[in-house]
Formats: structure tokens, sequence, C-alpha cells
């Protein structure tokens, strides 16, 4: 294995005064790529859509958070990914981040009703998904605990020298969490590969941010640690992806970590039992009319010149995944009652 | 051979470990550059490098958290915990994140995570140095605790604990670091250098996890113990004459009740002892263990010696401690009954 970098952990006389990073760019709209985005984008809103309807059947049960109003954050930072060397973490709302990485919807769909086809075997269910070929780490219930662990992960891709880094998600009601600070405070000492990226979606379940926050400008969160931090549009991929180009920049420029605060907003309640009493319809309505990430994206991409006949082509294929993917999580078996006790540790299976 | 004390055991653990496997990294506070609190990681910095044996922030949750990322990624951290009372911040990752991931990803995840902490009382830590959780992770499916008793035992379960692909919570009974500890406080201190259990090999060895050991034979009664206990149950019933099996458990998950069933199945009469609280401890697990499995061998009720259902006292710690006096009345209402 190869050895880690000499300076580790930096004494403090020796860590870098690097200053911040430039200012973003959005990406510059360009047609394969963009059509690639869209697609991706438009996948996860009719997949959550369809969860939705069948946590509505009772074939979802317990707990779901739809990422639905959210997609440009995900499909944005994970395009510009090195998929064979970066790892990703994220907290419950995860649905999303695994269908931006192109893993099939029907695993994922069948992991939600509990299926043994799913991802996790049926025994993650929506919250705990896993895929280690796509060096994606979960799909973590508890709030903020993720943050740890994806900091752990920046430690391993140090220590190994592989080049990687970690993208470690969190929401805006987990970076109010102790345990977050402690993983910033490592992070900046040892110099780790990560990239914070804090969803902002404006509510903690029920509460918004100003009401939970003293600091609402959750970029600056990582001031007193010396990690530097952007915010961006959350609703604009290619804004999110030009961010995601200055932040893999900076983490691969030997910089240590830094956080991006994406602005977002889930157009739907915290999970399936939530009435979203908190905020009102017009609030809602107002951001779908005037900020919906696939509609930008659609209207970039008709500049492009892109026809309407491509785009009914889209709807059409991704309306079919969706529906295979529902179909697969409805017939396929649920795990045997022997499996129970299987991966609880090893060798006892 | 040579003769080692449990400080020195646990620290050749770690050289030999380190040394065979470039995945083990040690941290913790004060781990690095001062070599632990009790010396246990000394030297590992300056041999191993600043990459694999260093100081963390105090962040118990942020430790073991990373940890579980290191080990998701392929590394075998090895994170010390300083005192165990400070464990209760890191219960968040141990519990739901160490121990639960193998499951809740079918299996993609294993978690060769080994967490070593100082454990129990006898050293007047007063209630927030003495505590004895171990009960509160036996308690947690997906875990593994692991406790020694003498030097020989730590070397080769900590180097079992580590190599383990699960998750293993490592409780080093403190005040016997140093030396055995029989219970008669007012006696004076011996050190390990007495005790045969010190005659360590200096190379590699693995004690297998979930093994228990009879420590000294005996027909009357089964004498379930583990830590520091171990050493008070053998000399008590020496001092008092009574024919008792004393069984050190090492690992109390898994329980080796294999043991445990055939030891008290041959005596019919079982004491149960630990340092820690007694209600909802370890022993009432035993208790209940035994019985189920070696109720109609039983002349009596099975008898529990622990502590007393308080904080861990300063003043009054060996009021707490259920050592000899305590043990011996058990004995005699035991055998007795």
């Amino acid at each position: 294995m190869a050895q880690a970098a000499p300076e580790f952990p930096p004494p403090p006389d020796q860590r870098p005064d690097h200053g911040r990073p430039p200012e973003p760019t959005r990406h510059p709209a360009e047609r394969t790529e963009l059509l690639d985005f869209y697609r991706q984008m438009l996948l996860i809103r009719r997949f959550e859509e369809r969860a939705g309807q069948l946590y509505g059947l009772g074939l979802i049960g317990g707990f779901c958070h739809l990422y639905i109003g959210q997609e440009a954050v995900a499909v944005g930072l994970q395009s510009a990914l090195n998929g064979s060397l970066d790892s990703v973490i994220t907290g419950y709302r995860d649905h999303g981040h695994m269908l931006a990485y192109g893993i099939s919807p029907d695993v994922i769909m069948a992991e939600l009703t509990g299926r043994a086809a799913g991802i996790a075997g049926g025994k993650g269910g929506s919250m705990h998904m896993f895929s280690v070929p796509h060096r994606f780490y979960g799909g973590h219930g508890i709030v903020g605990a993720q943050v740890s662990l994806g900091t752990g992960l920046a430690f391993a891709h140090k220590y190994r020298s592989d080049g990687g880094l970690c993208l470690s998600y969190f929401g805006d009601g987990a970076a109010n969490q102790g345990q977050v600070y402690e993983s910033f405070n490592m992070a900046e000492l040892w110099g780790l590969p990560i990239i914070y990226a804090i969803e902002n979606n404006q509510y903690a379940m029920g509460t918004s941010v100003n009401r939970a926050s003293a600091e609402d400008q959750l970029y600056r969160r990582g001031e007193s640690f010396r990690i530097p931090g952007l915010q961006v549009d959350g609703m604009d991929v290619l804004a999110v992806r030009g961010a995601a180009t200055t932040a893999l920049e900076w983490v691969r420029g030997g910089n240590g970590p830094i956080i991006l605060e994406l602005k977002t907003y889930r157009y739907r309640g915290h999970s399936m039992s939530d009435p979203a009493k908190y905020r009102s319809r017009d609030e809602v309505q107002a951001v779908r009319e005037k900020s919906d990430p696939i509609e930008r994206a659609k209207r970039d991409l008709e500049g492009l010149g892109l026809g309407e006949a491509e785009l009914k082509a889209i709807d059409r294929e991704i309306r079919e995944a969706v529906a295979h993917a529902a179909d697969f999580a409805e017939q396929s078996p649920e795990p045997d009652p022997a499996e129970l006790y299987t991966d609880v540790l090893v060798g006892q299976d | 051979m040579s003769t080692m004390n449990m400080i020195e055991a646990l620290n050749s653990a770690h050289q030999i470990v380190m040394e065979r496997d470039d995945n083990v990294v040690t941290l913790g506070e004060d781990v690095g550059y001062f070599g632990g609190v009790f010396r246990v990681t000394a030297g590992l910095q300056k041999r191993f490098g600043k990459h694999r044996a260093f100081d963390t922030p105090i962040a118990e949750s942020g430790i073991v958290g990373a940890c579980v990322g290191m080990a998701a990624y392929g590394l075998r951290p090895v994170a010390e915990i300083q005192f165990a009372d400070y464990i209760y911040p890191a219960i968040d990752q141990i519990v739901s994140e160490a121990a639960r991931l193998r499951y809740r990803s079918s299996g993609d995840w294993p978690m060769p995570i080994t967490i070593r902490s100082p454990y129990g009382g006898g050293i007047f830590g007063g209630q927030t140095h003495s505590q004895s959780p171990e009960a509160l992770f036996a308690h947690v499916a997906g875990l593994k605790t692991v406790i020694p008793s003498t030097p020989y035992d730590a070397k080769g379960l900590l180097i079992a604990a580590i190599e383990d692909n699960d998750p293993v919570v490592f409780f080093e009974p403190k005040r016997i670091y140093n030396g055995p500890f029989e219970g008669f406080y007012d006696r004076p201190a011996s050190p390990w250098s007495k005790h045969p259990a010190s005659d360590v090999p200096e190379g590699y060895y693995a004690i297998p996890l979930g093994k228990a050991a009879v420590v000294r034979p005996g027909e009357a009664v089964t004498v379930l113990a583990y830590g520091t206990m171990v050493h008070v149950a053998r000399a008590t019933a020496e001092h008092l004459g009574v024919d008792a099996e004393v069984i050190d458990l090492r690992t109390i998950v898994p329980v080796d009740i294999e043991t445990i069933e055939e030891s008290v199945k041959k005596t019919g009469r079982c004491l149960v002892l630990h340092e820690a609280t007694r209600t909802a401890g370890f022993g009432a697990e035993l208790a209940a263990l035994v019985q189920e499995r070696c109720f109609y061998h039983l002349e009596a009720p099975v008898e529990r010696v622990t502590g007393w259902d308080t904080p861990y006292p300063h003043s009054l710690e060996w009021a707490y401690f259920p050592g000899p006096v305590r043990l011996g009345l058990a004995f005699k209402k035991i055998l007795e009954a």
C-alpha cells in the first residue's frame, strides 16, 4: 500500500494558509451533458412520485422521505465525481443519490417495499441503502451521524493515497448536530479530502432554518475551523455542477475540506406522514413555479434546440422504467424468515 | 517469553498487529505523541508513524464515527476511549452505525473496529472514572464485548479483537493494569510479575473470542466472573477454603454458554459476580441463561454479587465494591441453601 503523505497530521506551523477557493461559475450548458442531467433529474422525480403512490397503497411501510424538488443537487454534484475513486455518503433522504449513480430503479424500489431483491436484501429499507460497487456508503437514518463516517472515509482515501475524496451530504437540520463539528475539526486538522455538502432544503422536518439556527448562512459554519464554504443555487443543476467543479479542484489540490451549501427546497412533506402545516401552500407553489430545477433544465435544453418530441420520448422512456421498477418491487418475494439472523455478526449466519 | 504487566501486554498486541497489517491504525485522545493516558500505546507513533498512531481531538462521537468510515473503506481502526465513562458520547455511533451496518447493508460492510477502553473501579476515580458499562454493549446485537483479566489473556484477546471482522468493545480493567487485585484493599498491592499469567510470549498469538477459561476447578459451586472479579473470586474461594469452580468468561458477547452449562450441571450451584450495578447488569443475563439451561440441576437459586444500584462513590468505594466480604456471605448462603 502507498504510504500516506509524511506531513500527516500537519503540524500547526506547517498548515497551509490556503486562502479561499474562487467563486464558482455556472457550468456551461452543453446539449448531450445537459440532456443527461435532465434525464436523471426526471427519473428521480418520477421515481419519487411513484414511491409516494406505493406508500399510499400500503406497499411501502414505515418511513419514506422523498427527494422531489432537490433533484439538481445530487445530479449536479455526483456527475462531477470520479466514480471509480470517490465515495459518497448521505442521510435518510437517499433515493435520489442512488438514482443519480445509475443504480437500477428496480432494486431501489424493491428495497423500499422491503423485498429480498432490494439492494440491501430488504433489511435496510428506504433510509438504509448501500452500493459498494458504486462506492455509495449509505443511506443513514440517524441525523448527522453519517458526517463522521464520511470523515473516516476521507481519512481512508488519504491513508491509501488513492486520489479519491468523499462527498458527504447532510441537511440543514443535521448541521446543528455536535458530531458535525467534531468532524469538521478533524477533517481540517488532518487535511482530509472531503466535500461537506449541506442540502439546505429550508426545513428540518417542521422547523425552518431560521427557527433552529443561530447562523442560518450554513456555508459559514466551517469558518472557525478554517474550512471555506460556498453558497450555491441548488435549484439549478448547472450552478451545482459548476460549484462541484470548484470544490473538487480545491480538495484535489490538497487544500483539505470544503463546505458547499446547496440552497434547495423539498416540495413534499419531510416524510410521507408529514402534512407540512408549517408552511403555506403558496410558498411551495411559488418555488415550483419559479425555481423548479427540471423546468429550468428543460428551458435550457429548448434554448439549445431540443424539440418537444425528443422531450416527450424521454418522458415516456422514464415512465416505463419507473413502472417496471414498481412492478418489480411489488412482485418480488419478501426475504426468507431465516434472513432475520444473517449478517448480524461475521460467521454466525 | 517475557514478564509483562497488562499495559505492556496490550502494547505488545498493538505492535504485533500493526507490524503485520498496514490497514491497522490506532487513534484516540493522547494516543499518539503521549502514548495514551495509561501508556498502552506508548512508542507506536515513533515506530509506525504519525499516520498510523495518532492523536484525536476530544470528540468521542467523531472518533468512533471516523472509525466506521475507515472500516468501511478497508482499514482496521483501533480506537482508545480514554475511560469507559467517556464512551457515552459515542454510543450513537457504536450502536446505530458500527453495530448495525453489516445487517442493514446485507453483509456489504464488515466493521473491523476495536474500541478499547479502560473500565471499572478500585482506583478512587469517583463516578466518572470508575464505571462498568459492559451490559449496555452486551445488549446491542452486532457487537462483541471482551474483558480480559490477565496480561496473557489481554494480549491474545486484543489481537483476536483487532483481527475480528466485527466491531469489538474491549474493556480493560484498569485496577489490574499493573497487578492482580484480589479485593483485599488494605493489603499491599502485588505486581503482575508474581503472577504466572504475566509470562507472555513476545510474538503473535490469539485467544479466540467467545471462549471462557476455567481458572480454578472445583465441585461445590460455579462462580461466573470477568475482569478484576476473577481475581476476587479465586482469592476469596482460597481464603475461605470453598471448593468453587471459577470461570473467567473473557468474552461476555458471545458468551461461552457450553463451558458455563457444563460446570453448573456439575456443581449444581451458580454464583455470578460483577462490579457493575445490579439491576439489568450482565449477571441478570447469566442468571437467566443458567436457569434456562440448568434449572433441573440447580440445588439453590442463582446468587448475584454485584455493585450496588448507585453511582460509583468516591469515599465509599469499598462499600460499593463487591469484595471478599460480600462474596464470602454469598458463598455461605448458596452452599447452605
